[in-house]
C-alpha cells in the first residue's frame, strides 16, 4: 500500500530530524547574558571552553538595553548565572538593585584598578572600554560634496540633514554613552540643546550601536555615530569610510562581567569570572578593543589612533547609573517619535 | 414474535416531528418497504434501525434482543446507500472483503467469499477493478455484495436504486428482488418510487409526517386505500363526494351511480376511482353508470393517453381518466369533444371516513 | 459468518471501544485548543486588566493613551492598512481577472509568480525595496526626495507581502463563474464594462471583501516589515515589541496586543458573517465561464501581468542578488561571502538548521493533529453536547490571531512561574506548537473540505460491517484525503519557515529561526547575510512545493484508476 510506505518516509524523515537536534551531553550549562557582538562571542567561547569543556555556556545575546531591561525585569526570578560584556553603567543599576554576587576574581590584581566597581570585593570588573567614534563615508562625502567633521558639534550643520544615523540610547548602550557624554561634555542643558539640534539632522534612530557605521560604510546614509571597534571592523572590510574622533572628547563605557546573586551554578560562574581576568582573556579583548583591564596588553587597533585612550571623556559611572532612568525617559520624551522601530 | 419489532419509536429535530410513535412488525424473510414523499420520516426510520439515528423514545427489538441503545456496530445488519457509498481507493475485491477482512477470517475463505459475492450480484471477474471503472448500476451491485457478504441477518437499502438511470433502475430492482428471495434475507428498503415499491415489495408501509398510514401488500395499497393521502400518493385517483340514494346507489353531482356496496340514504360519503378504470363507451351507450363528460385536455404518453373531463359530479376537480393505446384503439380524443364515460361500480371504492 | 456472541456482551455495553473513543479523543484536541490558543489569549487579557499587583484596574489603558507617540501609532497602523487594501486588493484583482478570466498564454507561470511572496518571510520585500529604492537604490529617483524608509517602503513591502494572500482568494472567487449569466448579458448585447460592473464584480464581491479583510488584517499585524524599513514610522506591531522585548513592559505589552487583537478579529469575524451568507451564491446548475480569446482584452492584460510579474522577480531577485554581492555598492563583484563568512562562519547558519527542525516538526505533528481532529468533529460522534461548536469556534479563532498576540499570549501564560508547563517555554516544542496554533485554522479549513467531499456514509457502512471507524480512517479515508493531507503539511512547513511574528516572543538563542535571524542581522546592519538568509529560506520552501508538487503528480499518476475526476 503506497500509504505505508509514505508514512514509512515521514518517520524516516522524522527520525532525520531529531537526529538534528544535539545530544546534550552532561555539562553544566551556563546562563550568560551579554550584550557582546556576535562575532565577538565565538572566540571568547572557544578559549573558555578549551580551559574548561565541562561547562557549557548558553549565551542570551542582545543590546545593552534589551539585556538590561530583560535583567531588571527577571529580577525576582533570575535566568541568569553570569553577566558578561554588559556595560558597566548597566552594572551599577544591577548593583544598586542587589542583583549583583560579590567575588573577587583570581587576577584582579592584576588588571588596572580603574576596571572594577567599589568596595572590599568587587561586584563587577571592567573586561574593556569601548567608545564613540564617527563613522564617515568618504566617497559619499565627495560626491555630495559634505563637509569634513572634526568635532560632535560639526554634525549640527545643516548640510547634514537627514544624513546621520545613530542609535537609541534606550535599547544600545553606544547610544546611551554617547548621551551621557554630551550631557557631561557639555552640561545637562548644553547637552539636551546639542541633542536637540543633533535631533534635526538624524534620519533614523537605530536600534543596536552597531548599525549606524554599518550604514554609514554601505552610503546608506553618510554618517554614522558608532563606536570604535564596530568601525575598525567595517574599515576593515573595504567600507569607504573615515573613522573620526570627535576633538570635544569621546563617551565611552566599559564591558564588564558580574556574577548573578543566587545561581545555582556559583563556582562555575566562578570560573567564568576568573576566565575573563586571565591574560588570554585581555588579549582576545584587545583584538576588538584599544584600551583592556590588564595594562600593558593593548594592541594597536589598525584604524585606531594611539592616543585613543586620552581622547576618552571623564567619566562617571555612579551619576550614569543613577540618573540612567531619567536620562532615558527625558530622550523618549524628547525624541522618541522618531526613534526606529527597536528590535 | 416478529422477527424485527418497533414500538412507539419517536424522533424529533427541534421542532420537526421525523418519527411519530411508529409501530412495525417485520416478518424473518420479508421484503419490506418504506414508502413515502420526502421529508415523512421513512430514511430516519431506516436510519433508526440501523442506530445511524438514536430515538427519542421507542423500542427496537431485532431477533428477540433490545437493540434499542447499541451502536451501529453492535447491531447485525448490512446496508447499501444510493450513492453506493464504496470506497473509491479499494478494489471491487477489498471493498465486498471489508467487512470480512476485520474478522481475520483466513485468506483463501475471504478469496472464495468475495468470488462468490460477486457471481451473485452478476460481476464475475470483476475483483480487481476500481469503482469509478463501473458503471452505477455496476457499483451498486458491489454495494449489495459487500453488504450481504458477512452474511447479516437484516439488509436495509435507502434508496438504492435513485441513482441510476431508468433502464438500469429497472433492471435492477427485479435482480434486487430474485437476489432477496434466494437468501431470504429479512430487508427494508426506503423508497419515494411508488412504482418500485408496487414491483417489490412484499409489504409496504406508506409514512407521511412522521406517521405510517398504511400497512398492506401492493395490491391491498393500491385497490384499497387506507386512506385520501395513500390513495393519492399511491396510483392517481379522482375523489368524489357522494350522498347515499338508497340501497347501492350515491348521487355524485348530477349524476346517480350504482356502487358495490350499501349506501345509506341521505348518507355522505366518499368515493375514489382509478383513472385506468373509468370507461369509455360508444355515444350512444346508455349503460351503466355512464355519462358524458367534456375534453379539457388530452395527453398523449406513449402506451396511453391521461385525458382530463369535465363531468357534472358536482366538482371544480376535473376528472381524468387513463386509456391504454390499445383499448382507444386508434380512435382520437381531441379537446372540446364530448364522451361518454362509465365508472363501473366495483371500480367505485369508498374512502373511509377522511383521516 | 455471523457475528457470534452478541447476546453475551456484558449488559450496558452500547458501543464498541473505538467508537466510543471518538468523544474522549474530541475532548483532548479540545483540551490541547484551549490550553494552547484560549488560556494564553485568556493571559493576555488578564494581563492587560490587571496592575503589577495583581488587582484589576484599567491603569493600564489610561498609560497606554497617556504614552507620547501611542495615538500616533494607532493612526499609523490603521492607515497604513487602508493604504494597502487600497492598493493590493485592486491589483490582485486585475491579476486574478487576467489569469482567470482572459486567455492568457502560460496561465500556470503567472499564477506561480503571483503567488511566490510566499516562499520568503516578509522581510524579503522589505530587504530588495531597501535595496532598489534605499539612498543606494538603482531607482532611487523614482521616489524623488521621498526616503524608502518610512510610510513609502512600509506600504511598497506589504502590499508586495499581501499580494499572493488576496491573489489566492480572488482567483478562487473568479474561477466559480456562472457562464450562462455571461451568455446572458451577451444575448442582451451588453457592453464590456456594462459586463464587467453587473456580472463580474457582484460575482466576485464575497471574494472582494474577503480579500480586502484580509490583507487589512495583514497590514496591522505585520511586524517584521516596519521593523525593517519603517525606519522612524511608530506603528503598532513595532510597539508591541518595544513594550515586550525592549523593555520588558509585558502589562503594556498586552494593551497593545489588545488592540491589535481588536481589528483583526472584527475584520475576520466580518469576514465569517458574510460570507456565511453568500451560501446560495453560485447554484449546482451553474456552468463554469470559459473566455474566448479577444486580444483586446488580452494584450493589455497580458501586458499587465508582465509588468507585475517582472517587479516581483525583480524583489526576489534582488534579495538574492544582494546576498552575492560582496560589498554593495561599492564591490559589485559576485561571490558567496555573505553565506560562508556571513553565515555558516559566524554561526548563524544553525538558525536555518532550526527553522528546518521547526518547520519539519510544525508539519509532521501540525498535519496529523489538523487532520485527525477535523476527522473527529466530521465524522464520529460522542462527547458531551457543546463540545463540537466548541471545537469548531476553537478551529476558527486563529485566523482572526495575529502571531504577535499569540506570542505574548505565550509569554504571559507559559512563562508565569506558577504554570506548570512553564518548562515549555523557550523551547523548540513550544514554537512548533506555536507555529500550529497560529496557521489552525487554513489546516482546519482543508481538511474539513477534504473530508466534506468524500461520502457521509462511509462511516456508517463500516459500522454496519463491524470495521472500526479508525480502520477505515486508516485504510480508506486517509488514502483518498491524501492530496489535502500533504497540502496541509507543505502549508505549515512553508509558514513555519518563513514566520516571523509569533516566534520573534518565543526563541531562546539556541533555538533562534532562520526568519528572527534575518530580523538581528538587518538589525546589525548586516544586509548581505541577511539577505543571504532570506535566499535561503526562498529556496528551501520552493524545494519543498516542488517537492510537494512532485509527490501529488506520482500520487494522480499512481492512483488513476480510481482517482479520476478528483483533481
Amino acid at each position: 500500500m503506497q500509504l505505508k510506505h509514505l508514512i514509512r518516509h515521514f518517520a524516516v524523515a522524522g527520525l532525520a530530524l531529531a537526529a538534528i537536534v544535539p545530544a546534550h551531553a552532561e555539562k553544566t550549562v551556563l546562563n550568560v547574558y551579554t550584550a557582546l557582538e556576535t562575532d565577538q562571542l565565538k572566540a571568547y567561547q572557544q578559549a573558555f571552553n578549551s580551559a574548561h569543556p565541562d561547562i557549557e555556556i548558553k549565551w542570551t545575546r542582545d543590546s545593552t538595553g534589551i539585556i538590561t531591561a530583560k535583567l531588571l525585569a527577571e529580577k525576582a526570578k533570575p535566568v541568569a548565572d553570569v553577566i558578561m560584556g554588559v556595560a558597566a553603567s548597566s552594572m551599577v543599576v544591577f548593583d544598586r538593585e542587589k542583583m549583583l554576587q560579590p567575588y573577587a576574581p583570581a587576577n584582579l590584581k592584576a588588571l588596572n584598578p580603574r576596571f572594577r566597581s567599589a568596595g572590599a570585593t568587587p561586584t563587577w570588573v571592567g573586561m574593556d572600554v569601548w567608545g564613540a567614534a564617527i563613522c564617515y563615508n568618504v566617497a559619499e562625502m565627495q560626491k555630495q560634496g559634505l563637509p569634513r567633521i572634526e568635532s560632535w558639534k560639526d554634525l549640527l550643520k545643516p548640510e547634514f540633514k537627514g544624513k546621520i544615523v545613530m542609535p537609541n540610547p534606550n535599547s544600545s548602550g553606544t547610544g546611551f554613552l554617547d548621551v551621557t557624554a554630551w550631557l557631561q561634555m557639555f552640561g545637562e542643558k548644553g547637552g539636551w540643546d546639542y541633542m536637540d539640534k543633533l535631533h534635526e539632522n538624524i534620519a533614523v534612530y537605530t536600534h543596536s550601536g552597531s548599525k549606524p557605521c554599518v550604514m554609514a560604510g554601505a552610503g546608506e546614509f553618510p554618517v554614522g555615530i558608532a563606536f570604535e571597534y564596530r568601525a575598525n571592523v567595517v574599515r576593515s572590510k573595504g567600507a569607504p569610510i573615515d573613522i573620526i574622533f570627535p576633538k570635544e572628547g569621546l563617551g565611552w563605557d566599559m564591558e564588564a562581567i558580574a556574577i548573578v546573586n543566587g545561581t545555582a551554578k556559583l563556582e562555575a560562574a566562578k570560573k567564568l569570572a576568573d576566565w575573563a581576568t586571565t591574560r588570554e582573556a585581555n588579549e582576545l579583548y584587545a583584538k576588538n578593543f584599544a584600551v583592556v583591564a590588564m595594562p600593558g596588553i593593548a594592541t594597536r587597533l589598525k584604524y585606531v589612533p594611539n592616543d585613543y585612550e586620552q581622547r576618552l571623556v571623564k567619566n562617571d559611572f555612579a551619576w550614569m547609573g543613577k540618573n540612567r532612568d531619567a536620562i532615558l525617559a527625558e530622550w523618549q520624551k524628547r525624541y522618541a517619535t522618531k526613534s526606529e522601530p527597536k528590535k | 414474535m416478529a422477527h424485527l419489532e418497533i414500538t412507539q419509536l419517536s424522533k424529533r429535530y427541534g421542532a420537526f416531528v421525523a418519527l411519530d410513535g411508529i409501530e412495525l412488525a417485520v416478518e424473518r424473510g420479508e421484503f419490506l418497504v418504506l414508502l413515502g414523499p420526502s421529508g415523512c420520516g421513512k430514511t430516519t426510520l431506516l436510519r433508526a434501525i440501523a442506530g445511524l439515528e438514536r430515538q427519542d423514545a421507542g423500542r427496537i427489538v431485532h431477533a428477540g434482543r433490545d437493540i434499542s441503545q447499541l451502536s451501529p456496530a453492535l447491531r447485525d445488519y448490512g446496508i447499501v446507500f444510493q450513492s453506493y457509498a464504496l470506497f473509491p481507493n479499494l478494489s471491487v475485491a477489498d471493498n465486498v472483503a471489508y467487512g470480512l477482512n476485520s474478522r481475520r477470517a483466513d485468506r483463501r475463505l475471504i478469496h472464495h467469499r468475495v468470488e462468490e459475492m460477486l457471481e451473485l450480484v452478476g460481476l464475475p471477474g470483476s475483483q480487481q477493478k476500481y469503482p469509478a471503472q463501473l458503471s452505477g448500476g455496476q457499483q451498486q451491485r458491489v454495494a449489495l455484495a459487500r453488504a450481504l457478504a458477512t452474511s447479516p441477518d437484516l439488509l436495509l437499502l435507502d434508496e438504492p436504486l435513485s441513482a441510476l438511470d431508468a433502464i438500469e433502475r429497472v433492471r435492477l430492482r427485479s435482480e434486487i428482488r430474485s437476489l432477496q428471495n434466494r437468501l431470504g434475507v429479512t430487508t427494508i428498503m426506503v423508497t419515494h418510487d411508488q412504482e418500485e415499491a408496487l414491483a417489490m415489495a412484499d409489504r409496504i408501509v406508506v409514512m407521511r409526517g412522521g406517521r405510517i398510514q398504511q400497512i398492506g401488500g401492493p395490491q391491498e395499497i393500491y385497490r384499497a386505500p387506507g386512506n385520501d393521502f395513500v390513495a393519492d400518493f399511491i396510483g392517481r385517483g379522482n375523489l368524489l363526494d357522494a350522498t347515499g340514494a338508497g340501497p347501492q346507489h350515491v348521487r355524485i353531482g348530477d349524476l346517480l351511480l350504482r356502487c358495490a356496496g350499501p349506501a345509506g340514504e341521505g348518507h355522505r360519503q366518499r368515493f375514489y376511482v382509478r383513472p385506468e378504470d373509468i370507461r369509455l363507451h360508444d355515444t350512444l351507450d346508455q349503460g351503466e353508470n355512464s355519462f358524458y363528460a367534456h375534453v379539457v385536455k388530452c395527453e398523449f404518453l406513449g402506451a396511453y393517453s391521461l385525458v382530463t373531463l369535465q363531468a357534472p359530479t358536482g366538482d371544480a376537480r376535473p376528472l381524468v381518466a387513463q386509456f391504454s393505446a390499445n383499448y382507444l384503439g386508434g380512435r382520437e380524443i381531441r379537446p372540446g369533444a364530448t364522451l361518454r364515460v362509465g365508472i363501473p361500480a366495483e371500480h367505485l371504492r369508498p374512502l373511509p371516513e377522511a383521516a | 459468518m455471523k457475528v457470534a456472541g452478541l447476546s453475551t456482551l456484558p449488559p450496558g455495553r452500547r458501543a464498541t471501544v473505538s467508537e466510543r473513543l471518538g468523544g474522549p479523543l474530541l475532548l483532548l484536541a479540545a483540551v490541547a485548543l484551549t490550553i494552547f490558543l484560549l488560556l494564553p489569549l485568556g493571559a493576555l487579557l488578564l494581563g492587560a486588566v490587571r496592575d503589577d499587583a495583581g488587582a484589576f484596574s484599567l491603569a493600564r489603558f489610561a498609560e497606554f493613551a497617556a504614552t507620547p507617540g501611542m495615538a500616533t501609532a494607532v493612526w499609523n497602523t490603521l492607515w497604513v492598512a487602508v493604504v494597502v487594501t487600497a492598493i493590493t486588493v485592486p491589483l490582485a484583482f486585475v491579476y486574478a481577472y487576467a489569469i482567470e478570466r482572459a486567455c492568457l498564454p502560460l496561465r500556470g507561470l503567472w499564477r506561480i509568480i503571483g503567488l511566490s511572496a510566499l516562499l520568503g518571510p516578509s522581510l524579503v520585500g522589505a530587504i530588495a525595496f531597501i535595496q532598489w529604492f534605499g539612498t543606494q537604490g538603482v531607482l532611487k529617483a523614482w521616489l524623488g526626495e521621498t526616503s524608502v524608509y518610512g510610510p513609502v517602503g512600509i506600504v511598497m513591502a506589504t502590499v508586495y507581502a499581501s499580494f499572493p494572500h488576496a491573489l489566492m482568494i480572488l482567483v478562487v472567487a473568479l474561477a466559480t463563474a456562472d457562464g450562462r449569466l455571461y451568455e446572458a448579458a451577451d444575448a442582451l448585447s451588453a457592453s464590456r464594462w456594462r459586463k464587467f460592473v453587473t456580472v463580474t464584480l457582484p460575482g466576485a464581491r464575497y471574494g472582494l471583501i474577503s480579500a480586502a479583510l484580509v490583507v487589512f488584517a495583514y497590514s496591522v499585524s505585520e511586524f517584521g516589515i516596519p521593523k525593517v524599513i519603517g525606519g522612524n514610522f511608530p506603528v503598532l506591531a513595532v510597539e508591541i515589541y518595544v513594550q515586550v522585548v525592549g523593555q520588558h513592559n509585558f502589562g503594556r505589552g498586552a494593551v497593545v496586543a489588545l488592540l491589535l487583537l481588536l481589528p483583526v478579529l472584527l475584520a475576520f469575524a466580518i469576514d465569517w458573517w458574510v460570507q456565511r451568507r453568500q451560501q446560495a451564491g453560485l447554484s449546482a446548475r451553474a456552468v463554469p465561464y470559459r473566455p474566448r480569446p479577444d486580444w483586446r482584452r488580452d494584450l493589455p492584460l497580458l501586458f499587465y501581468c508582465l509588468l507585475l510579474a517582472t517587479a516581483m522577480l525583480g524583489i526576489l531577485g534582488m534579495a538574492a542578488y544582494t546576498s552575492l554581492v560582496r560589498f554593495w555598492p561599492y564591490n559589485l563583484e559576485l561571490s558567496l561571502d555573505h553565506y560562508i563568512y556571513g553565515l555558516a562562519e559566524a554561526g548563524v547558519l544553525d538558525a536555518w538548521l532550526n527553522s528546518l527542525r521547526i518547520a519539519g516538526l510544525t508539519a509532521l505533528f501540525g498535519t496529523p493533529s489538523v487532520f485527525f481532529t477535523a476527522w473527529l468533529l466530521e465524522k464520529c460522534q460522542g462527547g458531551p453536547t457543546g463540545l463540537r461548536p466548541l471545537v469548531r469556534a476553537l478551529a476558527a479563532l486563529p485566523m482572526g490571531v495575529p502571531g504577535l498576540v499569540l506570542g505574548i499570549g505565550y509569554i504571559l501564560f507559559f512563562n508565569a512561574p506558577d504554570n506548570p508547563l512553564n518548562g515549555l517555554y523557550q523551547t523548540l516544542a513550544i514554537m512548533v506548537v506555536a507555529n500550529i496554533v497560529h496557521y489552525y485554522t487554513a489546516c482546519h479549513l482543508t481538511a474539513l473540505t477534504a473530508l466534506k467531499g468524500i461520502d457521509r456514509e462511509f462511516e456508517a457502512v463500516s459500522a454496519s460491517l463491524k470495521v472500526s471507524p479508525f480502520v477505515t480512517l486508516w485504510r480508506v479515508t486517509l488514502p483518498v484525503c491524501l492530496p489535502a493531507v500533504l497540502e496541509i503539511a507543505r502549508y505549515l512547513f512553508i509558514n513555519a519557515m518563513t514566520t516571523v511574528s509569533a516566534l520573534v516572543f518565543l526563541y531562546s538563542p539556541a533555538t533562534l529561526p532562520a526568519s528572527v535571524a534575518i530580523l538581528n542581522l538587518d538589525e546589525a546592519g548586516e544586509l548581505g547575510p541577511a539577505a543571504a538568509m532570506a535566499t535561503l529560506i526562498v529556496l528551501t520552501s520552493a524545494a519543498i512545493s516542488l517537492l510537494y508538487s512532485l509527490v501529488t503528480h506520482l500520487l494522480f499518476r499512481r492512483h488513476q484508476a480510481w482517482r479520476q475526476g478528483q483533481r
